[in-house]
């Protein structure tokens, strides 16, 4: 009705726009972004290239990439394997945030004397288990009373981040902290590794980049990976074969939560090194971005993690050098997605615009 | 208690009720139509955002509102053009509402934070305002409010003894059968989405209007998405839905009464408390699911393109 558009279904889904419709979406959100810059008030070309391409033009920015892109990485190869079996987790930021609470109250506790080589392994495996724990709880209530885990995952985020605060207000906050909102800082053998001296590149970007590369084999050679893609597109088929539903909402949702802690460890023995209350940075939302525009796979994630993370120190870049509020990267990272979401139609259907004359049936 | 403590705390109920109420009405008819917008978050923030700067810069909170409504809608059609025309999954496009919502919110909205605006004027009838207790609470209200509570027996009205209605819900629960009989199945969800959008508008000005008059950044904090689980908790009914918005005001009333009575609970546990509760009667509701099953839009989030 309202545009004058018709939709031609392909007698098959096209390959070339399944990569290319993220390759046009960027393209797109470029365009529409330096309008928005010009709306704005701002000259859209230097806008643009202090927002995409001042941030990674020395060693320490391509660093800071990395380090953003690892959390997304992360949090979206979790969220992928349930979008793909239509579980929808949207609450991998409070998984996110539950995962830094386990790994960073561990090492409060333990760091007593320094602490030892085995500080940071336990950290990781309290995060981990953390995030389970907290994905476990719309697993259960999905499985067990049918309630909807989108809202229940998502509920569960404001909890968890007014656990944080009750945390880093109360009982957490470090009693020479002048007062401030925050714990103390971890010691060195909570903290992961830096790779490259001069950056803060540290060891949690090569685990996620092998845990990428895991998940890679297990979706794409395993029966694991099968079983998933079978009960997303045909659920009907899959009851059939004999797969078990239940379990698939299970595995999907504590995979997702497991990952999703790991990333808040990470980022809580890398870059921060304590508790605050601005450990939660939207990562676990932004994921879902990245792991639609990675086209639900492990290789497009990486990608795609790189992208998001880009528009996360265009954002900072814009805010120092340009006065822009950093809101501006949650708008490029909607937009993204939109015109992705948009572009995806192409895979499916030939656009003919005006009247064409119908197909006879 | 005395009778005006009591009428302050069912002042307060409302305040939190509304909201909810205008979202969660418009969110059903759009699902009734079987269209799932999961972006009820982002439109009720640029409602908000919308109608705040509006009535401040125009100094006419009627001006709000509609600004707040429109802006709503516009942010539907976006969903629409998206979900509907180009036939993108209902629950990315949702999101990505939502994601933009709070984005595009904080940005607009950024000079107007901390400026201070009257609250939305309350009705005032001599003689009948004045009476103890009742008085305010059925005289005394916002234009919202009423507007809320002609909203509940409109869309009953409407999708129980219409025409119209028949036809919007046929379109939820079967699209195919719709089209067949003629009914143009894309018009009509477009027309829902867009009720919806507009009504989540309201509900947003009703926070930066009426509850707090201000504008601060994400200020719905989690509103739009409690909205979305009370449409499940009332089975797509507006009456019902009446209900669990208020019982949800109540509970925000609820926060205070503890504080009052001297339990020293932190805030952020009392701040927890909505989340926590709709994650309760979500789970106790959908728990049937022969009955989620039976008054679920038979349609409900799936695409429809008339070629198949």
């Amino acid at each position: 009705m309202p545009l004058d558009l018709r939709l031609e279904q392909r007698p098959q889904a096209s390959a070339a726009w399944r990569y290319g419709a993220p390759l046009l979406a960027i393209a797109i959100t470029l365009c529409a972004g330096a309008a928005l810059f010009a709306v704005l008030g701002y000259p859209p070309a230097h806008s643009l290239k202090v927002f995409f391409i001042d941030p990674v033009s020395s060693v320490e920015g391509l660093a800071e990439l990395a380090l953003k892109a690892t959390p997304l990485m992360l949090c979206a190869v979790g969220l992928s394997i349930g979008f793909r079996a239509n579980v929808w987790n949207i609450g991998a930021e409070g998984q996110f945030v539950i995962g830094a609470l386990a790994g960073g109250g561990l090492c409060l506790a333990l760091q007593g004397d320094g602490g030892g080589w085995w500080l940071l392994p336990l950290m990781v495996v309290a995060g981990v288990l953390g995030g389970m724990a907290w994905a476990a709880i719309p697993a259960f209530l999905r499985t067990r009373f049918n309630a909807n885990e989108i809202l229940v995952s998502l509920m569960l985020t404001y909890v968890a981040v007014l656990l944080l605060q009750f945390l880093v207000h109360g009982p957490w906050k470090d009693p020479a902290g002048f007062n401030f909102p925050q714990s103390e800082m971890f010691a060195e053998g909570g903290l992961l590794p830096v790779l490259v001296e001069g950056t803060r590149l540290n060891l949690g970007t090569l685990v996620a980049l092998a845990i990428l590369g895991l998940a890679w084999a297990v979706l794409t050679r395993g029966l694991f990976g099968f079983q998933i893609r079978v009960i997303g597109q045909a659920p009907l088929a899959a009851a059939y074969a004999g797969f078990d539903q239940r379990r698939m909402i299970w595995a999907s949702l504590l995979l997702s939560g497991a990952l999703a802690g790991l990333a808040g460890v990470f980022e809580i023995a890398g870059p921060v090194g304590q508790l605050t209350p601005a450990i939660p940075q939207n990562y676990g939302f932004t994921a879902i971005i990245v792991a639609f525009l990675g086209r639900l796979h492990p290789v497009g994630i990486l990608l795609g993690s790189l992208v998001i993370a880009l528009s996360y120190l265009g954002g900072e870049s814009a805010q120092i050098l340009l006065r822009l509020p950093v809101a501006v990267a949650g708008v490029f990272q909607g937009m993204l997605l939109f015109f992705l979401l948009a572009c995806d139609v192409l895979i499916r259907y030939r656009i003919r615009l005006g009247h064409s004359v119908r197909r006879a049936v | 208690m005395s009778p005006d403590v009591i009428a302050a705390v069912m002042m307060s109920v409302v305040a939190a009720a509304t909201p909810l109420l205008l979202a969660a009405l418009g969110e059903l008819v759009t699902e009734k139509a079987g269209v799932l917008n999961l972006g009820v978050e982002g439109m009720m923030l640029i409602g908000a955002v919308a109608g705040f700067a509006a009535a401040m810069l125009t100094g006419s909170w009627i001006v709000g509102i509609v600004a707040a409504a429109f802006a709503g809608m516009a942010m539907a059609l976006i969903f629409a053009v998206l979900a509907l025309t180009l036939l993108a999954n209902q629950v990315a496009t949702g999101l990505a509402l939502t994601i933009i919502g709070v984005g595009l919110s904080a940005l607009v909205g950024r000079p107007f934070i901390g400026v201070p605006l009257p609250r939305l004027p309350q009705l005032y009838v001599p003689g009948l305002t004045d009476l103890p207790v009742v008085g305010r609470l059925i005289f005394g209200q916002d234009l919202l409010v009423y507007l809320s509570f002609a909203l509940v027996v409109g869309i009953w009205w409407f999708l129980e003894k219409s025409r119209a209605g028949l036809v919007l819900r046929a379109v939820g629960e079967s699209h195919d059968s719709a089209h067949a009989i003629g009914y143009p199945v894309i018009g009509i969800r477009y027309l829902a989405t867009l009720f919806g959008g507009a009504c989540c508008g309201l509900g947003g000005a009703y926070l930066s209007l009426a509850v707090t008059p201000m504008w601060a950044e994400n200020m719905v904090a989690g509103r739009g998405w409690i909205a979305l689980a009370l449409v499940v908790f009332a089975t797509w009914k507006p009456v019902r839905t009446l209900a669990g918005a208020y019982l949800f005001g109540g509970l925000a009333f609820g926060q205070l009464f503890l504080q009052g009575l001297g339990f020293s609970i932190p805030s952020q546990f009392l701040s927890m408390l909505p989340y926590v509760a709709t994650i309760v009667v979500l789970t106790l509701i959908s728990r049937d699911a022969t009955r989620i099953r039976l008054n679920t839009p038979a349609c409900l989030g799936k695409s429809y393109h008339p070629d198949h």
